[in-house]
């Protein structure tokens, strides 16, 4: 299997707070690699890392085998591959059917064929009935699913999903999980990097998990085993529901 | 002296000319510069910003007096010969709108959630589509900015005097016809130029206002 993001080395330091300490990581093709720990562990700065929103203080990314630079072409080239959900849902002020073709136009889509295929897709969100409205109108649940169909809409790779359901309701969490999943399903070399505080949607959706704790990459194990018999007791006992903050 | 009703109509419409022009103008050149101070990081950002505050204040008769220099006869532009004509007032005006739109662009494109800009960036927008739609998202405050800017122009005398010098049928707008008016003790006159200013004022508003909250779609 090929690499398909990897990170050595890695490091950020904010002021006098080291975020991230030397982590090194792969995430190999085709797999749901679930990131857990406490709050301030330093898993949302990893994702903005792999996604080159902020570069490391030290250490190199590496996405399918290519090392990255944090600036320029190359890396706008390289964020576009990259389809990114972050916690709070962010909706652009413009129309819903136009928060989707954002980020078609932004790659030059031609308008036609960016309309039929947001159209498309508002249909399968349910949301067509009202892609002429102003996006802010949304509920949150229905404007976090517009937030996941816009940074899938040009079928990216690479999948980073940032608490992606914190602060949803059960029925809408489900609802996205779905829409994770399925996304997932439509092709085998589709990989995602899911970061999240809670254990059971890391149990339900990654093939395997990796625990972060004060910056530094405790374990990474196949699902069963780090749910099961993990190694380190912090694992043991984050799993266990205890010192989760 | 405005007395008939053609002459009102020809001062007023001058007026709404020039402080349109040097909005337009100050706005074309304003937005653009707060949008990339704003966004931008560089050395000194700190000490551009405070002096872009500072020039708020600048005074109009300073701004004139800068203008009637540059294009007095024997000024390094003087050939163009465009001192006392609509097109110095609209020069002298513009260098007063400038710093207005550049301070409040600086401030709205700022103000504009990280969340915003973290999320264009993460879509892969590049730089450049980046800063036009945070501009977008910053729109309440971009047309705020053109409004301040031209609040500020339709309203001063100083630059429009110097640089224009009041000249009847030519150069004369509503605020330098209210000062020529207060003069000459016409002061029914001079007040009610004062309410054709005003007014003037509150029609522009009302459509800047509708295009500030028109709903983005």
């Amino acid at each position: 299997m090929t690499d398909a993001i990897s990170l050595k080395g890695v490091s950020k330091r904010y002021k006098d707070v080291d975020a991230l300490k030397k982590v090194s990581l792969t995430v190999t093709e085709g797999e749901v690699f679930g990131i857990v720990g406490p709050s301030g562990a330093g898993k949302s700065t990893m994702l903005r890392i792999m996604d080159l929103i902020e570069p490391p203080t030290e250490g190199e990314l590496f996405i399918r085998g290519e090392r990255m630079a944090f600036s320029g072409r190359k890396a706008d080239l390289a964020r576009r591959a990259i389809g990114m959900v972050l916690q709070k849902p962010v909706v652009l002020n413009r129309s819903v059917a136009n928060n989707l073709a954002y980020a078609l136009m932004i790659r030059g889509w031609d308008e036609e064929k960016a309309a039929e295929k947001v159209y498309a897709e508002l249909k399968r969100l349910g949301l067509h009935g009202r892609r002429r409205k102003n996006a802010r109108i949304l509920s949150g649940g229905e404007m976090q699913r517009l937030c996941f169909a816009r940074a899938t809409i040009h079928d990216p790779g690479i999948l980073l999903l940032d608490e992606f359901a914190a602060n949803l309701d059960p029925a809408n969490v489900a609802l996205l999980e779905e829409q994770v999943k399925d996304y997932m399903a439509q092709d085998r070399a589709r990989t995602a990097v899911i970061v999240t505080h809670n254990m059971f949607q890391a149990r339900r959706m990654c093939d395997r998990v990796a625990l972060m704790w004060d910056g530094e990459m405790v374990e990474v194990a196949g699902r069963t085993d780090f749910f099961e018999s993990p190694k380190d007791q912090r694992t043991a006992a984050f799993v266990k529901g205890e010192s989760v903050y | 002296m405005v007395g008939t009703a053609s002459e009102l109509l020809e001062v007023t419409i001058l007026s709404i000319y020039v402080s349109g022009m040097a909005t337009i103008l100050g706005s074309a050149i304003g937005i653009p510069l707060g949008a990339l101070i704003g966004l931008k990081e560089f050395g000194g950002k700190g000490a551009v910003k405070t002096i872009t505050y500072t020039l708020y204040g600048f005074p109009p008769v300073l701004s004139g007096l800068f203008i009637y220099y540059i294009f007095s006869r024997a000024g390094p532009l003087g050939e163009f010969g465009i001192l006392f004509t609509p097109t110095a007032m609209i020069l002298a005006e513009t260098l007063l709108v400038i710093p207005l739109v550049t301070g409040i662009t600086i401030t709205s494109v700022v103000e504009v959630d990280k969340a915003i800009k973290d999320t264009v960036k993460a879509l892969g927008a590049t730089p450049k589509q980046s800063v036009l739609t945070v501009m977008r998202e910053a729109w309440v405050g971009l047309v705020m900015a053109c409004m301040v800017g031209f609040g500020r122009v339709i309203a001063e005398v100083g630059a429009a005097y110097l640089v224009g010098g009041n000249i009847d049928g030519k150069t004369r707008v509503l605020t330098t016809a209210i000062m020529l008016e207060t003069r000459m003790g016409h002061f029914e006159w001079a007040m009610a130029l004062g309410a054709v200013l005003l007014t003037v004022a509150l029609v522009v508003f009302f459509f800047l206002r509708m295009l500030q909250e028109k709903e983005m779609l």
